[in-house]
């Protein structure tokens, strides 16, 4: 519990530190003023539209007020759409999670068994299939898979719409195209697409951990024992080669949200980064700012759940973080 | 009929650079509430031979001859199923460190129960009881609670208890144990051989205890199996074999036992070390060591009178030997 409330402390601060830093770097990138303003209005309009904004006020003052507002969760209204900016992003942030999460899943599900497999037979035929393939969706970039997805399933084979994100269905109060069948047919090209590259990553620490945990003592105890193989692989084995998975997939997890910019874009999938991007362009400030500390609060959040999963794969992790 | 009995048995490694024969030519038994240990230097082959017991050699070793009989069946090269069933049911093993034998991440209740359940049918609370018995048995205090805690929360001689009590879970008619007692501290080490020796008297198991440590054997081992370069050189019942070993190798192990050392004289060790298992010497294996070595040692030695020297006989006789 002490262990808990120390994370939460330090997740706040570190939010604190984060809205500071993106603050002032907005500060630093361009002045509103200038595309806020009608460039024929007079000196005295401009000035009473600068006060009005409060950014005739000095830096500190400025981000105070703005924390002040962020705290009663008012990131301000975007320039581009005159409308609250987290309201614009939290709209968006379903499209992108589900798309996230399909590709975790996929690369977590394909992953852990094609690894382990790889590890369990070196030498094989279908193992170094599998390794020459990790290592192609490794090094292939990713706007240059989505391009040839596109190209295979959509154009050539039309198995897949091009774009879009599809029909949502609800199921126990979450909308999400995971649920009707249109739904899972727009997603399945973008969610294999970001998939590609974390699940090559996957294949790679699972056939290392297989590896290692295989020559251990502890495998070869159990096979003393006369235990089954399923029980050996499935139990005495995974449990112990989940730890670098589970890290990798936390931390890949923050990544896939925050930058699944390339994928939104190619397949024009309505999500955050998709509207990011949009902002960017054209100096949203309160967009980007909502943006940014959204995605440092989602970081944060992955970690913790990294950390609580840890202790309860490997008993030898205390949930200080010290191993014993 | 022995309860075990090898006969030549080869074990070997293809390896890159060359076949190495781990196991050549090994023979030796083992009876029901017999104990047989098994001496000799590190790398001699003794692992090998209890794992290919087990049916536990992995590529790219394999078992190329020799007969394994268990209990009157040939199990040598048995099919992978058949040696499933006997494994952890009828010949058990145990190895060497503690630490690394059992899962860290599970439970120590988990790891004994899929024992029971690998090889019967038993309800889990049957099953359960019967693990937490033997945990008594072996001499692990509170083992109610103990059952559910995790490996790590144990120090190194109870978790040889552990594995001690998993090997014998299902009564089995063997047990291999693989220096056991190696990793632990000299107090613990006797401790542990005492229990042994107690359980498997209790229950009339054989038991084939590997070593290095010539000084864990006496009063303890029926007999005394003395492997050198994957062969064995000398076997003998422990008392003979301390009081008057024949082969050169044997003397040097034993005059490299402490408590032999009577006149106060400086530990005798044997000079040099054992070959290069992809470069064995034609002859006796042991010549470049051996102090008696003549000119008739470039031959293959064979076994004659359980003694793997030619000039056996001749040497004189161990007590003459200067400590
Ligand atoms: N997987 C393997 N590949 C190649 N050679 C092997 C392999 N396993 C064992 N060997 C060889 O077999 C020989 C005998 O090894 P073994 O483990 O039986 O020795 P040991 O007598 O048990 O020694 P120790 O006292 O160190 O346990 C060694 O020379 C070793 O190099
Ligand atoms: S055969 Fe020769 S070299 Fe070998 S042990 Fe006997 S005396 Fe020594
Ligand atoms: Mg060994």
């Amino acid at each position: 519990m002490v262990y808990v409330i120390r994370r939460l402390l330090q997740a706040v601060f570190l939010a604190l530190v984060m809205s500071f830093l993106v603050f002032t770097g907005i500060f630093a990138v361009g002045n509103p003023v200038d595309i806020l303003i009608d460039p024929e209005a007079t000196q005295a309009e401009r000035v009473r539209l600068i006060a009005q904004l409060g950014l005739d006020r000095p830096f500190h003052e400025q981000y105070f007020v703005f924390l002040g507002n962020v705290l009663q969760g008012d990131f301000g209204n975007s320039f581009v759409y005159n409308r609250p900016a987290l309201g614009l992003i939290l709209e968006r942030m379903p499209a992108t999670l589900e798309l996230a999460f399909a590709a975790i899943v996929i690369a977590v599900v394909l992953g852990i068994p094609l690894g382990m497999y790889a590890g369990l037979r070196p030498g094989t035929a279908g193992s170094q299939t599998v390794m020459a393939g990790s290592i192609l969706g490794f090094s292939v970039p990713n706007f240059w898979q989505a391009i040839m997805l596109i190209m295979i399933f959509s154009v050539m084979l039309g198995w897949f719409p091009v774009s879009g994100r599809g029909q949502v269905g609800e199921f126990m109060g979450i909308r999400s195209s995971l649920f009707t069948l249109n739904g899972l047919q727009h997603m399945a090209l973008p969610a294999i697409n970001l998939a590609i590259g974390h699940l090559a990553l996957v294949i790679r620490l699972a056939r290392s951990g297989t590896q290692e945990v295989k020559a251990q003592d502890f495998i070869r105890f159990a096979r003393a024992k006369g235990l089954r193989e399923p029980r050996i692989v499935l139990v005495h084995l995974l449990r112990n080669i989940l730890i670098p998975i589970v890290t990798l997939v936390g931390m890949s997890f923050g990544g896939l949200i925050a930058f699944a910019v390339v994928t939104e874009s190619i397949f024009a999938w309505p999500g955050m980064g998709k509207l990011i991007i949009d902002s960017i362009r054209q100096l949203d400030r309160p967009v980007v700012v909502a943006y940014l500390i959204v995605i440092v609060v989602i970081f944060i959040i992955l970690n913790l759940l990294v950390d609580l999963l840890y202790s309860l794969i490997d008993p030898r992790i205390r949930l200080d973080g010290a191993k014993q | 009929m022995s309860l075990l009995e090898i006969n030549n048995l080869q074990t070997h490694f293809f390896t890159s650079g060359g076949v190495v024969k781990a196991v050549d030519g090994v023979s030796y038994h083992v009876d029901r509430g017999e104990v047989l240990a098994v001496v000799g230097e590190s790398g001699s082959g003794k692992s090998v031979t209890g794992l290919s017991v087990m049916g536990l050699i992995d590529a790219p070793g394999r078992v190329v001859g020799g007969s394994i009989r268990f209990d009157g069946r040939e199990i040598a090269n048995l099919p992978g199923h058949a040696m499933r069933q006997l494994r952890g049911a009828r010949i058990a093993m145990i190895f060497q460190d503690p630490m690394m034998t059992l899962n860290p991440v599970l439970r120590v209740d988990t790891q004994m129960v899929e024992t029971i359940h690998a090889h019967r049918e038993m309800s889990k609370s049957a099953a359960w009881a019967l693990c937490r018995d033997t945990l008594g048995r072996v001499g692990i205090p509170a083992p109610d609670e103990r059952m559910r805690a995790f490996p790590h929360q144990f120090s190194g001689g109870m978790r040889q208890r552990v594995a001690i009590a998993i090997a014998l879970l299902n009564k089995p008619d063997l047990i291999i144990a693989d220096e056991p007692t190696t990793a632990l501290d000299v107090t613990i080490q006797a401790q542990i051989l005492h229990l042994m020796q107690g359980l498997v008297e209790e229950d009339g198991t054989g038991l084939v205890w590997i070593t290095h440590d010539l000084s864990v054997v006496a009063g303890f081992a029926d007999r005394v199996a003395v492997m050198y370069a994957g062969e064995i050189v000398e076997q003998a019942t422990t008392d003979s074999l301390i009081e008057a070993p024949q082969h050169p190798y044997s003397r040097g192990l034993i005059g490299s036992v402490p408590s032999r050392n009577r006149r106060g004289a400086r530990l005798a060790q044997i000079p040099g070390g054992a070959p290069p298992a992809l470069n064995r010497p034609e002859g006796c294996r042991f010549a470049p060591r051996c102090a008696y070595r003549m000119a008739g040692c470039d031959a293959p030695q064979s076994l004659r009178n359980n003694v793997r020297c030619w000039r056996a006989d001749e040497l004189p006789a161990f007590d003459e030997v200067p400590a």
